[in-house]
């Protein structure tokens, strides 16, 4: 059975005065059926962009998916026309951000936005979207959800907004859910509930799930795969479990020694990645990582590694094998 | 990570143990106003409502709970940015808040903040060189060609390019803007966990040469097991537990520490499937109307009548470990 989803050699870049800014820069994988990815990296590295441009939600100008293909259940999302992709967007496909107040409107009724979408999609009639509306606020833990439909965003905490943009989006059984750093802005015990749902929820409906996260916690709990990127790119990808616990790209490696880690007794320095996240207008030739990278070899200075197998099911994009390989902080 | 950072400056003479800061009996009620033409106060919010606790000389003693606890106004009250409605703050001895003028100017030199939200603390129509350097200026530190200088490392440090020392802070994405926050006050924290801990380990550099005292402000759990000696859990204006750092995380008594820790998920998909998660139902109530008797009863999972009418008092369950619970 074809994935889901499939993106294939996705590039979208940024004209910006001072260069291009190459955010997403050939990247491709699958989403599976009812599967959940995490694509994982730090600010910057394109994580975030390269789920806008499923949708076609990039700034046109200063941004231009400039190639690439994103096979969805059989249509190409770039190939489609501005109806096509009305019909996708929200339905077929839907997106949670991590900032919902800038995605709800703030003067209607959460009731009157969630039926819209109802009204739209599914073209079911007032009152049987309103029930629909009822219904869905239920299902993401709203209480007195009667009462609280006829409610606007302000009068929603945090995580009740964020409840409410999942409500939203599940809307129309969505087979795909793109979650955007979903619960960055909430509280940690918030952070929980929201997750608990989102993941009871594409459970239940079997939607597949692409979360964007920089939290390597909520990734180890959560994904089913991972996807690590890095200056736009993707540099290692496998399940979750051979990704924390046999990492094969220096990156990935430096990732997990740097976090602290909230199961283990202090006492130890954390080794961190030296040097700076990369300047994106300015990238090194050959492997973006190769300034901060204690693996290095002249090789990883002229030539970019490809993102090949390493390991049944697990790709990286490493010159070096990491697993024997000696970190040496002058390179070779 | 969002934190913040007050760090008192060494002071050479003094028993180690002593504490640096004694807060006693702090409460801080911000008075919400009402009406047209005469305002008045209709309400009080209990932001900090009576706690107690010290920092001791050369300690890291981090303060966590979630938004709205009452971490960041302890913070800005030991920094005597807000008076306290009741209680005192002492530093090394000398009640803060008798201190007027130049007095309290010399004492406020000794700590420093490092700000939360760093769009809040960045004046927008300051460039990014001004701002990083403002405290460089007003402290009359090195010439013009120095500070530029300066600001360009301290750029680096934070993982900004220098390049954009000119641009102004909406022109930064929001991981940017805690960099530049963070290179402003220098130790302190970002968004991202490859630079994180490069600012983490130089936090802990900086401590060990200078003897800094940190009270130490976050919402990361992980980040502050790793960087405190002593852990702090704030709810709803009240202290809630305190304990050294891996007694509160291997033996939590308090259900909110409980459920706290809980809630942070691991980075090891194998342990992390495995654990039990305590998922808290509802959500923190208002400050305007705290809940009676213990202000966590309205969420705790084993909470009994007493809960619900007698404030718990805050006591030393075992030695150095505090808790306020009925039920503990």
């Amino acid at each position: 059975m074809p994935a889901l989803l499939q993106v294939k050699d996705l590039k979208t870049y940024f004209y910006l005065e001072e260069g291009v800014v190459k955010a997403v820069d050939g990247i491709s994988y699958d989403v599976q059926e009812g599967e959940t990815l995490a694509l994982v990296g730090e600010s910057g590295c394109g994580k975030s962009v390269s789920a806008l441009s499923l949708l076609r939600l990039i700034p046109i100008p200063p941004g231009r998916i400039v190639t690439g293909e994103v096979l969805f259940d059989g249509d190409d999302i770039l190939k489609l026309n501005d109806d096509e992709l009305r019909k996708v967007r929200g339905n077929r496909i839907a997106m949670v951000f991590q900032e919902p107040m800038t995605s709800l409107n703030p003067v209607l009724t959460i009731g009157k936005q969630i039926t819209e979408a109802l009204e739209l999609h599914l073209r079911l009639d007032r009152g049987a979207a309103t029930a629909r509306a009822i219904q869905l606020l239920e299902m993401v833990g709203v209480a007195e959800a009667e009462r609280r439909i006829s409610d606007y965003p302000h009068q929603f905490s945090g995580g009740m907004r964020q409840r409410v943009m999942i409500a939203m989006a599940m809307a129309c059984n969505p087979r795909l859910l793109i979650a955007d750093e979903p619960t960055t802005a909430l509280d940690v015990t918030i952070q929980a509930q929201v997750l608990e749902v989102m993941a009871r929820l594409s459970r239940e409906f079997g939607t597949a799930v692409i979360i964007i996260t920089h939290n390597l916690g909520v990734v180890a709990r959560y994904a089913d795969r991972v996807a690590v990127m890095y200056a736009g790119k993707i540099i290692e990808s496998s399940t979750a479990e051979n990704v924390y616990g046999d990492p094969r790209h220096p990156y990935t490696l430096g990732l997990l020694n740097s976090v602290p880690k909230l199961h283990q007794a202090a006492g130890e320095k954390l080794m961190p990645i030296e040097g700076s996240p990369p300047d994106m207008v300015r990238l090194p030739p050959g492997c973006s990582f190769y300034p901060r990278c204690t693996f290095r070899i002249d090789q990883c200075k002229e030539e970019y590694p490809p993102l090949q197998i390493v390991a049944e099911n697990h790709y990286a994009a490493c010159w070096v094998d990491v697993t024997k390989g000696r970190p040496s902080k002058n390179g070779n | 990570m969002a934190t913040e950072t007050v760090a008192p400056a060494r002071n050479g003479q003094s028993a180690e143990s002593e504490a640096l800061v004694d807060v006693r009996n702090l409460k801080i009620y911000f008075p919400v106003m009402a009406g047209f033409l005469i305002s008045r106060k209709i309400a009080e919010n209990k932001a900090v409502d009576d706690i107690t606790f010290s920092v001791k000389r050369g300690e890291t003693l981090g303060l966590v709970g979630e938004s709205g606890c009452g971490k960041s106004t302890t913070g800005r009250a030991i920094l005597q940015l807000y008076r306290p409605t009741d209680g005192h703050i002492y530093f090394e001895g000398t009640d803060l808040g008798s201190l007027r003028g130049n007095d309290l100017r010399r004492m406020r030199r000794r700590m420093q903040m490092i700000f939360q939200d760093p769009y809040a603390s960045l004046n927008p129509r300051m460039s990014i060189r001004d701002i990083i350097g403002e405290p460089l200026t007003i402290h009359n530190l090195g010439n013009k060609s120095e500070r530029r200088e300066r600001v360009a490392e301290l750029m680096r440090i934070v993982g900004l390019n220098p390049y954009y020392a000119s641009r102004f802070p909406h022109e930064f994405s929001g991981g940017q803007r805690q960099r530049i926050g963070v290179a402003r006050d220098e130790p302190v924290s970002a968004l991202d966990v490859s630079i994180q801990a490069q600012i983490i380990n130089l936090l802990e550099e900086l401590q060990e040469q200078f003897g800094l005292t940190y009270l130490f402000i976050a919402h990361d759990l992980a980040v502050v097991r790793h960087i405190s000696d002593r852990v702090v859990v704030m709810y709803l204006g009240h202290l809630m537990e305190m304990a050294d750092r891996n007694e509160i995380y291997d033996n939590p008594l308090h259900p909110y520490t409980k459920a706290l820790l809980s809630a942070v998920p691991i980075p090891d998909p194998v342990l992390e499937r495995k654990r039990e998660r305590i998922i808290l139902t509802g959500e923190v109530p208002s400050s305007l109307r705290p809940p009676r008797g213990c202000v966590f009863h309205t969420r705790c999972p084993i909470a009994i009548d007493e809960c619900r009418q007698v404030v718990p008092e805050w006591r030393e369950a075992a030695p150095g470990h505090w808790v306020a619970c009925h039920r503990v």
